[in-house]
Parts: C-alpha cells; structure tokens; sequence
C-alpha cells in the first residue's frame, strides 16, 4: 500500500513535517510517495529519514520521493 | 634656478611639519622591518587611563539590544579587535594621501603600505612581494581563481574545486565558464562530515588541462578542516597550482603548506570590514582579471583603504599573539555547545567533524524548523547566529554545503565564536535555544 502526500508548492520544512505527521499512518513496511518541488527537499527527505530511522527508497521521478516506515 | 639640494631640503621640511607629523605615525626606529609605531603599537597597546564615568550614555540600551545580548556570527564578521580600531584611527591622519604620488603626503601613505605589508607578509611567512590588499575576501577570491586560471590559459582551462568552496569562489568559477564552458568545471565531493574526497580529487587535478585547484583550508559552515595537505602533494605531483581559500582559517589557527594562492579576509579575524588578502607565491602565473597597467602582478584594484589596511595588519599581529591559546578555550566552548544541543534539543543532528575541525565554529540542524523563524526567534532573546537553510539565503536554495554533506538542511544554525565571547554567552545561548525550538515546533503542530 502506497500513501501519497502531496507537497508541491510548499516550502521546506513543510514537506518533512506533512512526513512526519503522515509517517504513522503507513503501516511498518509501507511505502509513503511525497510529491515536493522545493528545492531543499532533495537533500532533507533523505537525511530526514537518516535521522528518524526510515528508509529512503529514492526519487522514483523528479520531485517524487519514496520513503519506507521501518518503525 | 634654485640649487638641486634646495627642492630636497624643502620637502623634507615639509614631511617633518606634514599634516600629522610623519613620526606620529611611523617612528622607524622602533621597528625598522616593520616600520610603524601604529603597528608596533599592535603588539603592547599603551595603557588607557580610565576617565571619568561616560554620563553622557543613559543606562539604557540605545540600539535596543536585549541585556544578555551575545553577537555568536563572527565567521561572518569578528567584531573589531580594539587594536584595529586604534590603529585605524591613528592611520587615518595620513592614510588618505595616494601611495602612488612623489611628494610627501604620498611618500607617508607609501610607508604606511609598506609597513603594513611588510608586517603582514611576515605573520603569514611570505614575502611581502607575494601579498596583496584587496578590497574584500570576495575580491581576494575572484582575483585568484580568475587570475589564476588566466595565468594558465595556456597549459588548459580546467578548474577542479571541491564542491564546498565559498560561495565567491563559486561564483567566479561560474564566470569562467561563461568563456569556457561548464565543462571546464570539476567539482570534487565531500563526505558526510564535510571533509574532501582526496582520492577523487587526486583523480581530478591528474586530468590533462587542468589550469587550477581550489581547495578551502576549512569549511566556513560546517568547521570541518579540509585535508590540505595531501590535495597539494597531489597538485604538486600533478604540476597545478593550488588555490587555498584561508578566510575561515587565518587568525584561528596556521594553514598547511603547499599552495600556490592563498585569500583572507580581515573581517574574519577582527580587522575591519572591506580588507581583503591575496598572495600569489613566486613562480605562479597569473594574469589580472582586470583593467590595468601591470596585468602580471597582483595588485589593488584602484585606491587601497589604506587606514583599514594598517588596521588588518596590527590586529593580524595581536590576534595571532595569543591565537593558541584563544584557540583551545574557544575550542572548550564549542566542545560544550556539540554535547549540550545533541542533549537537549530532540531530533537535531550536529554537523561536521567532531575533532578535526576550526576551534570557532559549530552547526547543528533541527528537524521541523524554519531556519529564517529560528533565526528571528533567536534573535529577539538577543542571539546573533547565521543559517545555511534555504528560507534565510537569498536563492531559497539550500546551502550547497549543506546539500554536498548530505545534511539536513532546514533548521540550521551556525554558531561562531570570538575573543570576547564567554562562557556565560554560551550557557545562555544554550540554556535558550531548547525552548526557541519547541515553541517554533509546536507551532507547526508537531
């Protein structure tokens, strides 16, 4: 199951705390695809992750980061 | 016709009755290599005699500065070290004259450069045919990357940099390749502690064609010393020049040898503002970016501020008199800020090398919070400190420090020491920031 979290248009840290509110309702193993185009989110989403201990998957496209609950 | 001693004897009158009297400001006896009793002053500043108590100031606060107020910026801008500020106001009466000009006023000016020159070169360990005024570190670093890059036209056009350098690097890089492409640009990574991948930039600077390598000596945000060292032992092997941005560095603690260029800038060690330092060593090619009559040698771009340049140069000297010692209490201090905001601010990450950093200078970055209202938050409760995040630059893009860490880049905060700030600034700024970052928190409705 893959939740999408629509951020475009927003400015970081918005897009990282819509992830961390949003992060508990994706079961642990689930997948949460933000959509953002600030700039800054390239480098925060992973080291968001790094710092909560979630996995990064990656930009599945352009402004499309996909991240994974491990806990 | 008037006798050929005539003229002579006249102008030598003149220089003894000059406007300030040259001796007031450059008693050659008391340092004949260095020259000025302005900036042998530097080293033992003559007692001040206390006054009368100041009434004419009411016991308020005329800026509206916040009592327990700490200015924690000085890796932008030290505060002015009081022997810059006496040694600029002695040097105005005859700073003003052109250096370049035969009569007296400009002779005084002449030697005021000189001894400024001379004394600074000497703090630095180089020839002072090597060094030169500039305008700004900014102006320092455009001149060497472009004149370094000039210089060498002819053997490619090639800049290696690591992908950490000053933004005024950066930018004259950019300009470069304007002429020569983005091709000519190779940016060299580092890794998450901020430090330079030395096997990459071996590989890189071995390249045919490249003109120049442009390595900082630390990492202005993030701290981080950069391995100088083995970048030039690889530059050496390679045959490129290498440029060493020392803003971050001079005044703080020695920069490795090795490099070709070397930039300062006064602001950054408690010299003034608008002093910059560029040394080009013997044997470098460069070639002027600019208009002038000798395109081969550095030199100021126009009228030097020469009382600013006395100023740099005396408190280079007093600064570095005890910058060991200021370096390790400072270097305690900042020991203190890594582990008390790594306790007691949650989700925040420290960022940089924990040992092999510049004793000054600390960043941390805190999850959930905008940068620009951290900063304001923090500045009401009279705390001066500077952010790479994106929201506080003027580009809204993240710091490319930052983003070449592969850090957090939102919620930043750097903080960065001087020689007046103490122990007592820290535990407030310290005892301050949890709060100021929960609030902000809470009010993002985390």
């Amino acid at each position: 199951m893959t939740i999408t979290l629509d951020c475009r248009g927003q400015r970081c840290p918005l897009p990282i705390i819509a992830l961390a509110k949003k992060i508990r309702a994706a079961p642990v193993g689930g997948v949460i695809r933000l959509l953002a185009d600030d700039p800054a989110a390239v480098n925060d989403v992973p080291a968001w992750c790094r710092m909560t201990g979630q996995e990064y998957l990656g930009e599945a496209a352009d402004g499309e980061f996909l991240v994974k609950r491990l806990s | 016709m008037p006798s050929p001693g005539a003229p002579n004897a006249e102008k030598s009158d003149t220089r003894r009755q000059g406007v300030t009297d040259g001796r007031t400001l450059l008693d050659l006896a008391v340092s004949a290599r260095c020259g000025g009793r302005i900036l042998a002053g530097a080293q033992a500043p003559p007692p001040v005699e206390p006054g009368p108590p100041d009434d004419t100031v009411p016991q308020v606060e005329y800026t509206g500065v916040p009592t327990g107020a700490a200015y924690l910026d000085a890796a932008t801008a030290a505060p002015l070290h009081p022997v810059a500020r006496e040694a600029m106001l002695a040097a105005l009466a005859d700073g003003w004259a052109d250096p370049g000009r035969l009569y007296s006023a400009g002779r005084r000016a002449a030697q005021l450069r000189d001894a400024a020159q001379a004394l600074t070169a000497e703090l630095l360990g180089v020839r002072a045919d090597e060094l030169t005024f500039t305008a700004s570190g900014t102006a320092a670093a455009h001149a060497a990357v472009l004149g370094g890059l000039s210089g060498r036209r002819r053997a490619g056009g090639t800049l290696v940099h690591s992908a950490i350098e000053h933004s005024a690097v950066l930018h004259a890089a950019q300009r470069h390749a304007v002429d020569a492409g983005e091709d000519a640009l190779v940016s060299v990574g580092v890794d998450r502690l901020g430090r330079l991948d030395t096997d990459a930039w071996a590989k890189a600077v071995a390249q045919p064609g490249v003109a120049l390598a442009s390595l900082l000596s630390a990492s202005h945000e993030a701290g981080t010393r950069q391995p100088v060292a083995a970048a030039a032992a690889a530059c050496a092997a390679a045959g490129v020049p290498l440029y060493v941005d020392a803003a971050a560095s001079v005044g703080h603690e020695p920069v490795p040898p090795g490099w070709s260029l070397l930039t300062a800038s006064a602001r950054k060690w408690g010299g003034p503002p608008g002093v910059g330092l560029l040394v080009v060593r013997k044997g470098v090619r460069w070639l002027s970016p600019y208009p002038g009559e000798d395109l081969h040698r550095p030199g100021p771009v126009g009228a030097a501020d020469l009382p600013a340049v006395v100023a740099a140069a005396a408190s280079l000297r007093a600064v570095l008199a005890d910058a060991e010692a200021e370096a390790a209490r400072q270097r305690a201090l900042v020991e203190r800020i890594r582990a008390t905001v790594a306790a007691t601010v949650p989700d925040v990450e420290v960022i940089g090398d924990p040992v092999d950093r510049l004793p000054h200078v600390v960043t941390f970055s805190c999850l959930y919070v905008d940068g620009e209202a951290l900063l304001h938050a923090l500045d009401r409760q009279g705390f001066a400190v500077s952010s790479g995040s994106s929201c506080t630059a003027s580009t809204l893009r993240p710091s490319h420090v930052l983003a070449a860490m592969g850090v957090l880049s939102h919620g930043n905060v750097r903080v960065s020491l001087h020689r007046d700030t103490t122990a007592d600034d820290v535990d407030r700024f310290l005892a301050a920031l949890p709060g100021v970052v929960e609030r902000l928190r809470r009010e993002a409705g985390l």
